[in-house]
Order: structure tokens, then sequence, then C-alpha cells
């Protein structure tokens, strides 16, 4: 059995690796993919077009400016004139977010008034708005409380040292600086991974199929068990190499710091290919061109991305959608990823997704072996 | 140029599809399937997030504060603990996203009219949910914090009003920043993309690994009919796609059009355009179905998915990066379906638009009929 099981092998490594455009495939692309992620995925703002416009030439209406020029969330470009141009940049596109000052603004806050500031935002891209309105309030609200202060102190001098005040201090921990590289770069491994090894297993077993080869091999001696076997063990090597190699550039590009045991994530890289090449085969099983692969496993891979959390919060998703991503395998990967690459846990906190992956990979490959066995009688 | 001979190339296509009930199927299923992915699938509109409160002190004063974060929208206080260990691992294992902790001597604290710090410990590893949780829980621990020093002063004869400053906020195109609304104008763009050049690649490809490219070329049909001939059913399915993608945005998920739908239309017909050369085009230079499909993720549905503006802003990406989009079509076709559909921008304010997009749709038709006629000979 091992002799020929070593023959197939053989034979699948030649024939993946003969093709300079394959080969390129499996390195070029991953890694493309990975640095463009890498820089074009994300969900922070920095320097947001902002324009002002203000009408009251006060000395508080300039210091409010000035908070927002030194904030490097926003890019002060233009002083407006005349309220219409806001309408303008806004509509163009040439401005995101418009701060209006109103005529007699230093008034109302000497007199103790309540002073409005109106914000205009271009919420075309609503998290870019979201983020942005509230940056907006956070440094109003600094100027208002410095307000605030500035006028306890012309009522009641005495009183200023002693007025109770609460504050939150937020810790964000796991990823102290909030870059969404660090969130994104151990999700884009594990979509890579899905993709790649989805692919090249659909695709090899029906190429035999389409182009008549595979009633060929089954001519031979070798038992389906084995070419099943010899199928997918080089995809399997392939797909965990290619792991290696998306994780290595990524984490060393990006600087993602990997706080975790590397054990923990090789078992659950390990758990999560032997799902892949699960229903890599059951793909293949259930087409007989090349084109209808592609197409299933697409329909497979969209899913199975987009549920598993790997851009979009799983939380907020409809409840019976929510149950709907306890199927994509890619969700365990994702939680074991970004728990060691970020969190740094172990198996104490990781095994129930390792034993979902366990579950899950075990039954899509003994569905597959089965489904083929039938294929081929 | 024959029309009938084009005809007949078209017809031969369209049996091809019709017979192919997989293929069929997938031209109207795929367009409604990826709208309900995204429509339903992608939510940043983060509310009801699970958090747990740490209450070291469980006085009146510090129950008031939780009170202001259970009545909140934005938080679901999932569990009070009574220890630090209990939320480092509600944070590391997942079930929460942030922790509150309120210290033993807060109510003291503030009667004795100091400044009290409360803690809020927030799981980055998704850096934009923590970012808006940390403002969210900010914006109550102020509202709290204000409402507190009003008591305060009362008490002691000091009337003053209750914000110097208000900010007051108003997003246009989308009022009520419903992420749906951005996301679901761009899925268009995707849907056209794989039926454009995925679909279209694939088949063509297949033709040329099984020699049936050859056998048409001997016919009296010249290059041009052909190409023509093969793109023009793929060009109608593709508007009718577009069709049943915008009556689902519109009618289903209530995104509001503001535009024309004539803008719709012309913008729509040139992108199809440029998609079904780019196809043809990959089809030409790739060997085989395999490497056809990988180059059309990468050229096509990648580019549309992450660098159009679909989803991660533009202006946030590198330098770099953002010079790259300019030559990805999808990029301008993205930006014309969130101006048409929210911003109802009129048609010859978007000329920034469409004419790259002509420009592409021409010169991408001449390199793929030139490269096609280079490899007949």
């Amino acid at each position: 059995m091992f002799a020929r099981l070593k023959q197939m092998l053989i034979k699948e490594f030649i024939q993946t690796l003969r093709d300079k455009r394959t080969r390129f495939i499996l390195i070029g692309p991953p890694i493309i993919q990975m640095l463009v992620f890498g820089y074009a995925a994300t969900f922070e703002i920095h320097h947001v077009a902002t324009v002002v416009l203000d009408q009251d030439h006060s000395q508080q209406s300039r210091e409010l400016i000035s908070r927002f020029t030194s904030s490097p969330y926003f890019d002060v470009e233009r002083q407006l004139t005349d309220r219409s141009q806001v309408r303008d940049l806004i509509d163009s596109g040439d401005a995101t977010v418009a701060i209006e000052i109103d005529a007699g603004f230093a008034q109302k806050l000497e007199k103790g008034e309540t002073a409005p500031v109106q914000v205009i935002v271009d919420a075309t891209n609503s998290n870019t708005a979201l983020i942005a309105s509230a940056y907006v309030s956070q440094i109003a609200l600094d100027f208002a409380r410095q307000a605030q202060q500035d006028r306890m102190g012309r009522i009641a001098p005495a009183l200023v040292s002693q007025i109770p005040s609460v504050s939150l201090e937020s810790r964000p921990w796991y990823n102290v600086n909030l870059s969404s590289r660090w969130f994104f770069v151990p999700g884009v491994i594990g979509s890579l991974t899905l993709v790649l090894v989805i692919t090249l297993t659909a695709f090899a077993v029906v190429r035999e199929r389409e182009i008549g080869t595979l009633e060929q091999i089954m001519v031979t001696p070798i038992r389906p068990f084995e070419f099943i076997l010899g199928k997918t063990l080089p995809f399997f090597l392939i797909g965990l190499f290619d792991v290696s190699l998306i994780a290595v550039v990524g984490t060393l590009w990006f600087q993602v710091p990997f706080r975790g045991h590397i054990a923990v994530l090789a078992l659950g890289s390990v758990l999560f290919l032997i799902c892949m090449l699960g229903v890599g085969l059951l793909i293949s099983t259930v087409s007989s061109t090349q084109q209808q692969a592609m197409v299933t496993a697409f329909f497979f891979i969209m899913p199975a991305i987009t549920f598993s959390g790997f851009g979009f919060p799983i939380a907020t998703m409809p409840v019976w959608l929510q149950y709907c991503t306890y199927l994509s395998p890619l969700r365990y990967f994702l939680v074991v990823l970004r728990g060691t690459y970020l969190k740094g846990i172990g198996l104490d906190i990781l095994w129930p997704q390792m034993a979902a992956m366990g579950v899950l990979g075990f039954s899509l490959l003994a569905m597959a072996i089965l489904r083929f066995h039938k294929a081929v009688e | 140029m024959s029309l009938t001979r084009l005809i007949a190339v078209a017809r031969k296509e369209v049996l091809h599809i019709v017979r192919d009930a997989r293929s069929l199927g997938i031209v109207i299923v795929m367009p409604v399937t990826l709208m309900l992915l995204f429509g339903y699938g992608v939510n940043l509109d983060l509310k009801g997030l699970p958090i747990y409160v740490y209450d070291q002190e469980g006085s009146q004063q510090s129950q008031d504060l939780l009170k202001h974060f259970q009545s909140s929208e934005y938080f679901h206080v999932a569990h009070e603990v009574d220890n630090y260990p209990a939320l480092t691992c509600a944070l590391d294992d997942g079930s929460a996203k942030m922790a509150i902790v309120i210290p033993w001597n807060f109510s003291q604290q503030l009667g004795a009219g100091g400044q009290v710090q409360v803690q809020a410990l927030v799981d980055a590893t998704d850096d934009n949910t923590a970012n808006v949780l940390m403002g969210y829980a900010q914006a109550v621990v102020q509202g709290y914090g204000s409402q507190i020093q009003l008591d305060w002063l009362r008490r002691r004869g000091i009337a003053i009003s209750t914000a110097p400053v208000s900010v007051e906020t108003r997003t246009w195109y989308n009022e009520n920043l419903e992420s749906s609304a951005f996301i679901i104008p761009g899925v268009l763009a995707l849907v056209m993309s794989v039926i454009g050049a995925f679909l279209t690649s694939l088949t063509i490809a297949r033709e040329w690994e099984r020699g049936s490219m050859e056998q048409l070329i001997s016919t009296p049909v010249t290059a041009m009919e052909i190409m023509l001939g093969k793109l023009a059913p793929y060009f109608v399915i593709g508007m009718f796609d577009v069709a049943v993608c915008a009556f689902l945005a519109i009618e289903w998920f209530h995104v509001p059009f503001r535009g024309s739908f004539a803008t719709l239309s012309l913008s729509s017909a040139l992108f199809m355009i440029v998609v079904l050369a780019l196809g043809f085009l990959i089809s030409v230079l790739a060997k085989n179905q395999f490497a056809a499909s990988q180059i059309a993720l990468l050229i096509t549905f990648l580019p549309a998915f992450l660098l159009s503006g679909f989803l991660f802003a533009i202006e946030q990406m590198p330098p770099v990066l953002q010079w790259i989009t300019r030559i990805l079509p999808a990029r301008y076709y993205v930006s014309v379906l969130k101006k048409v559909f929210l911003k109802g921008t009129p048609t010859a304010m978007l000329s920034a638009d469409l004419v790259p997009l002509a420009i592409f749709a021409i010169v991408l038709t001449l390199v793929a009929t030139r490269s096609f006629h280079k490899r007949l000979e």
C-alpha cells in the first residue's frame, strides 16, 4: 500500500509543481493579497478632509477650531466664508466633515448659555461618519469642559477645586495602538488558506475527471482510499507550506506580535486544513467540470468568509445568521489565530474551537470519502 | 462582419449556458446570494455588544452609573462579576468585548470632591469595534459625570446651564448611519466582476483547453465575430443581474435611490464592457482554467472588494495604494454607485468617474481584440 501511495504522491507533486504558472499561483497571489489586505483593509480614520465655517471670529471660536487643526484625525483644509460652500464641498466629496460656528458663539459662552456647534458629516461611508462624529464630539466636549471650568472659576472660585468629576480610563487590551493591521493580518492568513486549499483540491480531482484520467487511475491496482489519500496529502502539505509562508510574511512585514504558543497554532492549522480538504473533496464529488467546481467553491467560500468574523463582527448579525456562523470552519480558526497572535491564550481557552474544527473536519472528510466511493463505483 | 454569423456564435454560447443547469442557476442565484450575504451578514452598526461589569463598591452611586450603561442601546450587560480573573477570562475567550470596573472607593471619593476614575478594559483585537465601544463608554460616563456635577452645584445654590457647548451633528446622505446603505450599492460591482470576468474567462478558457476554439476558428467566422458573439450573452446576463440587484437593494433593503436610472444603466454598461474585456483577456493569456480563475480572482474580484472604496475608505489607504486605485475600473464604478444611490448627484457632475470608465472600456476592448488576434496566429 505504501509503495502505491508513494507513487501517487510523486505523481501529484510533479503534476502540481510542473507548470510554472501553477507554481507561481501557489506563492505569488497569496503574498500579493496579504500585502494589499494589510495596507488596504482598515476602518481606522486619520486626516479626514475637514472644512470650517467660522462666522463668529472670536477668540473662543478660533480656540475651538485650533483643537481640530491640531488633532491627527482631522485635516482642516479650508476656512470657508459662506454657508453655500459647505453644500458644494460635501456634495463633491472634497470634504467629509464641515464644522459650522455661528455668530454669537463667544457671547453665548460668556453669558452661560449653551453655544451650539453644527457639524455636517458625509455619511456615504457610514463607518467613517460614525467614528469621525465621535471624535468631533470628543473634541467639543473637552473644549466644553474647559469652558465650564472657566465659568465656574468666575462664579465660585472657591469651589472649583472641590467639584467632583468622573472620568473614564480606557485600556485597549491585546492591541494597544488599536491597529487595524493587527486585526486583519491573522484573519487574512486564515481566509487565504481557505481559498487556496479548497480551490486546489477541488480542481485537482475534477481536472482528472474532466480529462478522463480518473478512469485510467481507477483501473490500476490503487484503491479509492489510497487515491484520496494520495490526492489530499500533497495539498495538505502545500496548504501547510502556504499557511506558514503567508504567516511569516504577514507577521514580519506588518510586525504583528505572536504571543501564544506555536504548537497551539500548528494544531489549529492542521485541524483547519482537514476541514478545507474535506470541503474541497466534497465539491469535487458534486462537480463534473472545472467551471462547476470553481463556481461551487465560490458559493462556499463567500459565505464562509463573510460569516467567519473576518472583518464584520458576528455579534451585530441577525440572530438566525449568528447560528449559521457556527457552520463555518473559518470562524473557529480565526479565534485560534487571533487568540494565539494577539491574546496569547492557550488550549485551556481554545479547546472548544479545536474540538469544533475536529468534529467538522472529520465529518466533512468522511462524507467526502463516502461520496467519492460512490462516484467511483 | 456579418450579423448572421455573430448571432450564430451568440446562440451557441446561449445554448452552452442554458444546457448547463448549474451555470444558469448561478447567473440568477449568485447576485441574489451576494446581496443577501452582504445585506444581512455585514453590519457595522455596533449595538448591544456584550460587556461585563465589576462593581467593587456596590453602592447606590456606583449602581447608578451602571444603570446608565444598562439603559444604553449600545451595550448589553451580560454579567456582573466580583473578581478580576473572571474579567480577564471573559475578555480572553471573547464572551465580553469590554469590562467596566468601578473602584471600591467610588462614592466616597465623589463625596470628597475628587476626581474618580472608572476603568474600561476593552478587547481591542478588533480595533474598529474597540474604538466605537470606547467612544460610547466615554459618552455614558461623561453624561453621568456632568449630571453629578450639576447636582453638586445645585445643592450649593449655584445654577449653571448643563452644557456650555452643544454639538449638533447632521449626517448627510445616510441620515441614520446605516451601514447597509453604505455597503449594498457596492455589491453591484462585486456581482458584475464575478459574472463578467470570472464566468467569462472560465468558459472561454475551457474552449481553449478542449481545443474547440480552434475548431471554431476554422469556420468562416472572424475573430471579431467570435469575441462579440461570445460576450454578448454575458453582457445581457450582467445587465439583467444589475437590474435584479438594484431592485433588491431598493425594495428589499430599502437603500435610498436618489439619482437617475439612466446614469445607473450607463455606468453599469460601461463597467460591464470593462469586466468582459478583462475576462476575455485573461482567458486568452491564461493557459488553463485553474490559472484563469485565479487570475480573474486576483485582478477583478479582489480589487472590487478591497480597493474600490466598497468597504474600506480609499482616503485612509497609504498614498501608493491610493494611486494604484486610480488604475482600477472598479473604483470609478463604485464611486458612481454610491453617488447615484445615496447622494443623487446629477449625471453632469459624474464625469470624473464616467470618463475614466469609458476610457477603460475602449482601451481594454482594443487590447483584448489584439491579443486574441495574436494568439490565433
